[in-house]
């Protein structure tokens, strides 16, 4: 009886507690996410706009309708996903080779680790803007030296060329955040245990075997992150491309979070700009899920 | 486990010296020499790709304005040629550097400590209370890290615009406190903290809130670590939403100061390298300085998922 009224007291006194704990975050959560987010799918089937003498109208599926039958828009998400297509299988082979470069125990190698570590720490607005300089077609650090590679033959106008802009913004992209992935590959190979790697070099696997059998198993759900976080990260590109190009030329580089900006501020259409942003985050929803699903396949197989 | 089967006197001898290591000592000194050149090609090939464009912000930033442009396309680019100050107090005079320098420390400290204080909190709570509609609550959480803020900043804009706090510092501070995904880390951290100091603690008489900053807080310090870092570097470089917030220089954070310097006619190259040198260098000293714990914290995120 006593034991049974103290763990009452103590599952009272646990409720009341959380409550105290819970309280704050939960209140902010809910103001600052849960409604805006509730909200952005309710003003998509709406008229609303940021100022407006007119009353708001329900409109029905007609913001969704208009956002996809836009060209501008399905170019600006052709853009997203080209970027994805390009950069996620080369920012992850890099940050790969990078992880194994600097995980190796020679003198020196951390002082690398640091290095292509270090972009993460410039803000991707200061970083586009140095990349703008030396973009410059005529006296810019990176036409200076392909003309010198290529004996002046190749000198792109890099932000205004509608065939090469995109690539000019991966670039950065991909000279930005490959530390990020670097370091959670690192951590990755940390937890591969040595021993697998001893005994087959005992049993005279060379490096690509090793790497081929129990590198890359190791890192499977390093690798599930990396590709998912990467493409979402491809979904979510404006930093560089509002500093850079503001989405040109002729709409080249513009993207889906661009497209929301311009039709939901500048434009002030908020709930056209909000059913660009329920598009956009469907495509986050299903790249997340593809992540768990995968996830969980692998804990099935085990 | 499909392991290779090797006897662990192999591996515990094995283990002591690290492979390449031994190799060195074992083989002759030229040959592996020899075979590391590759290698440290490589390697110092791409630390220029990442470290060069640093070079030529510094440099540039010391440099007089007309000299960026002028000796951009050669190595000169990284060579500090003529050396001024000048830039420096052009940043501040026509970008009002030291105005977005202050609203930045602003909205940063104020995310960042209330960003620990409230999400330690909500994942103790999670990880040691029980109380009805917890397996609820964990739910909503792990799916409400999916959401982006790009989801739903337009209608928090106008829900914003609605109580007139547009312009202002609470509007770019109290909706990032909050985080679904550092609530994660704690709640999952806690969780793994062995409980019995906390219970012995709790025997002694110690309430809950007594038990959480003596115990639970102290014990916690990498997952704290974590959590500043992570949103030090999230509030710090935020560009979007002080783009949706501010209309001039009053309250607006320094990402958005160099966006708009580096349109601000006549643009001045030199103000705009000494200006990205004087917002990065917060950031680079932090990391040189807590290395270790930066880079902990960042592989932490990889727990997402």
């Amino acid at each position: 009886m006593a034991l049974l009224a103290k763990s009452r007291s103590y599952r009272n006194r646990h409720q009341r507690d959380a409550w105290g704990f819970l309280i704050v975050g939960a209140v902010l959560l809910l103001v600052f996410l849960v409604v805006p987010f509730l909200l952005a799918v309710g003003m998509s089937f709406t008229s609303q706009r940021l100022l407006s003498p007119l009353p708001t109208r329900f409109l029905g599926t007609e913001n969704y309708e208009r956002t996809l039958g836009d060209p501008d828009f399905i170019q600006a998400l052709g853009n997203n996903v080209r970027f994805a297509l390009l950069v996620v299988p080369l920012q992850t082979g890099l940050a790969l080779l990078l992880a194994i470069l600097v995980n190796q125990s020679l003198p020196g190698v951390k002082l690398f680790r640091v290095i292509y570590f270090m972009p993460l720490t410039m803000a991707m607005a200061a970083a586009a803007t140095i990349w703008k300089l030396l973009y410059v077609p005529d006296t810019g650090f990176i036409n200076g030296v392909l003309g010198w590679l290529t004996a002046g033959a190749v000198q792109p106008n890099w932000l205004r060329d509608q065939s090469v802009a995109l690539l000019a913004v991966m670039i950065v992209g991909i000279w930005q955040s490959t530390g990020f992935q670097m370091v959670i590959f690192l951590a990755g190979l940390q937890d591969i245990p040595v021993d697998l790697y001893e005994a087959s070099g005992i049993d005279g696997a060379g490096k690509w075997k090793q790497f081929r059998y129990i590198t890359l198993p190791g890192l499977r759900n390093t690798l599930i992150f990396i590709i998912t976080v990467t493409t979402i990260f491809a979904f979510r590109l404006f930093d560089t491309v509002y500093i850079m190009t503001k989405g040109g030329p002729l709409g080249s580089t513009d993207t889906m979070l661009l497209r929301m900006f311009t039709v939901g501020f500048n434009q002030l259409q908020i709930g056209r700009g909000s059913a660009v942003a329920v598009i956009f985050f469907l495509f986050v929803l299903v790249i997340s899920l593809a992540q768990r699903f995968w996830l969980r396949q692998e804990g099935e197989r085990a | 486990m499909n392991r290779l089967m090797v006897t662990g006197e192999e591996v515990r001898s094995a283990r002591k010296i690290p492979s390449t290591l031994s190799q060195l000592r074992s083989k002759s000194l030229w040959t592996n020499a020899l075979r590391l050149i590759p290698i440290y090609s490589l390697m110092i090939l791409l630390a220029f790709f990442f470290v060069l464009p640093f070079v030529f912000m510094v440099v540039g930033s010391l440099k007089p304005s007309a000299k960026v442009l002028a000796e951009g396309n050669s190595w000169q680019a990284f060579i500090p040629t003529e050396i001024t100050f000048e830039n420096y107090g052009e940043a501040f005079r026509r970008a009002s550097f030291g105005q977005l320098f202050i609203n930045s420390v602003i909205i940063t400290s104020l995310t960042v400590t209330g960003g620990m204080i409230v999400n330690s909190l909500f994942g103790y709570a999670l990880a040691r209370f029980v109380f009805p509609g917890k397996r609820f609550l964990i739910g909503t959480i792990v799916a409400l890290i999916i959401i982006p803020l790009e989801a739903y900043a337009i209608p928090m804009l106008f829900m914003m615009a609605q109580i007139n706090w547009t312009d202002t510092y609470q509007s770019q501070i109290l909706p990032f406190i909050a985080n679904p995904f550092y609530i994660y880390l704690f709640y999952t951290f806690f969780l793994n903290l062995p409980k019995d100091l906390e219970e012995a603690a709790e025997i002694d008489g110690a309430g809950a809130w007594t038990t959480f900053l003596r115990i639970a807080v102290p014990l916690s310090q990498p997952a704290y670590a974590t959590v500043a870092i992570l949103s030090f570097l999230a509030s710090w470089n935020q560009l979007l939403w002080p783009i949706l917030m501010t209309r001039g220089p009053g309250v607006r954070p320094l990402p958005l100061g160099i966006a708009e310097f580096q349109t601000q006619q006549p643009i001045n190259w030199g103000a705009i390298m000494a200006f990205a040198t004087m917002m990065t260098l917060p950031t680079l000293l932090v990391f040189l300085i807590f290395q270790n714990a930066f880079i902990r914290g960042i592989a932490r995120s990889g727990l997402k998922g």
